[in-house]
């Protein structure tokens, strides 16, 4: 295997990053396609903070830190949209929520 | 010591990536799962010398998160009705082979490539002085900006989960 150098994290950042989407592809529970998002999310940060450690620089922590924030702002507006939607629908599959479809 | 920690914290974090999304029974698995993930998480930012970014994702992502991600399952009482339906999306299938074709084609790419073993930084590198200082001097507007952000997302999910009053 050899030592790690901090490009190993890139490629568990592409793993983490690669089953997320899948998730979002093809799971149809909402709520499970939220936290698929916030699993892209947290690859995104992993390879933010890889970069930062390779070229040691903080810039790219405070970049992840950001990006927590605006995280932790989405999860509570997306699941308070998920209870309206299920007050009003009664059910979280994605596939029942068309009202905007075109 | 590095490499154990490395290898161990990122299989974790895949199988638990990999448990939120292969878990067709009950929400509350995958949401347990995404713990496991987030916390593995964690223990790789620590492994980087980025001390401040793991603690935040202990208490942000496995902390804050994840408990109103179960608070909302069990808030609704919300069962299974999560397996993938191949029928009304046949491309997604494809679109699954060819994103781990694509994913595991980079990752030998990646693991293939010579680079640095693993470069020396700055003892103050990934403290939260460290960070914190960057934070309140030369990104204070950002930190105003996350400020007025989170007071925003506040506010809208008040109006949007607050139940009809007419």
């Amino acid at each position: 295997m050899g030592d790690i150098s901090p490009f190993h994290f890139q490629a568990v950042a592409a793993v983490i990053f690669a089953i997320g989407v899948l998730g979002v592809l093809t799971r149809r529970n909402m709520i499970v396609m939220f936290m698929c998002i916030e699993l892209m999310l947290n690859a995104a940060n992993l390879s933010l903070v890889a970069f930062s450690r390779e070229i040691g620089d903080d810039q790219g922590q405070i970049f992840a830190f950001m990006v927590m924030v605006v995280a932790a702002v989405e999860v509570a507006v997306g699941l308070a949209i998920i209870i309206s939607l299920v007050r009003n629908r009664d059910t979280v599959n994605i596939d029942d929520a068309t009202q905007m479809k075109w | 010591m590095r490499n154990a920690l490395f290898w161990i914290f990122s299989v974790a974090a895949v199988a638990g990536a990999a448990g939120v999304v292969l878990n067709f029974k009950n929400p509350i698995n995958s949401a347990l799962n995404l713990v496991v993930s987030m916390l593995a998480l964690a223990g790789l930012y620590i492994v980087l010398e980025a001390q401040f970014v793991g603690l935040i994702q202990v208490m942000v992502y496995a902390g804050a998160i994840v408990v109103l991600f179960l608070f909302v399952i069990m808030l609704l009482n919300l069962r299974g009705s999560g397996a993938p339906n191949a029928e009304t999306h046949p491309w997604m299938k494809a679109s699954g082979i060819v994103l781990v074709a694509i994913s595991a084609w980079l990752l030998l790419a990646l693991l293939g490539t010579g680079r640095a073993p693993w470069p020396d930084v700055d003892p103050s590198y990934g403290t939260t002085r460290a960070i914190g200082e960057a934070l309140y001097s030369d990104y204070v507007l950002s930190v105003q900006v996350a400020g007025v952000l989170l007071l925003a997302g506040i506010l809208a999910a008040v109006v949007l989960a607050k139940k009809r009053v007419d």
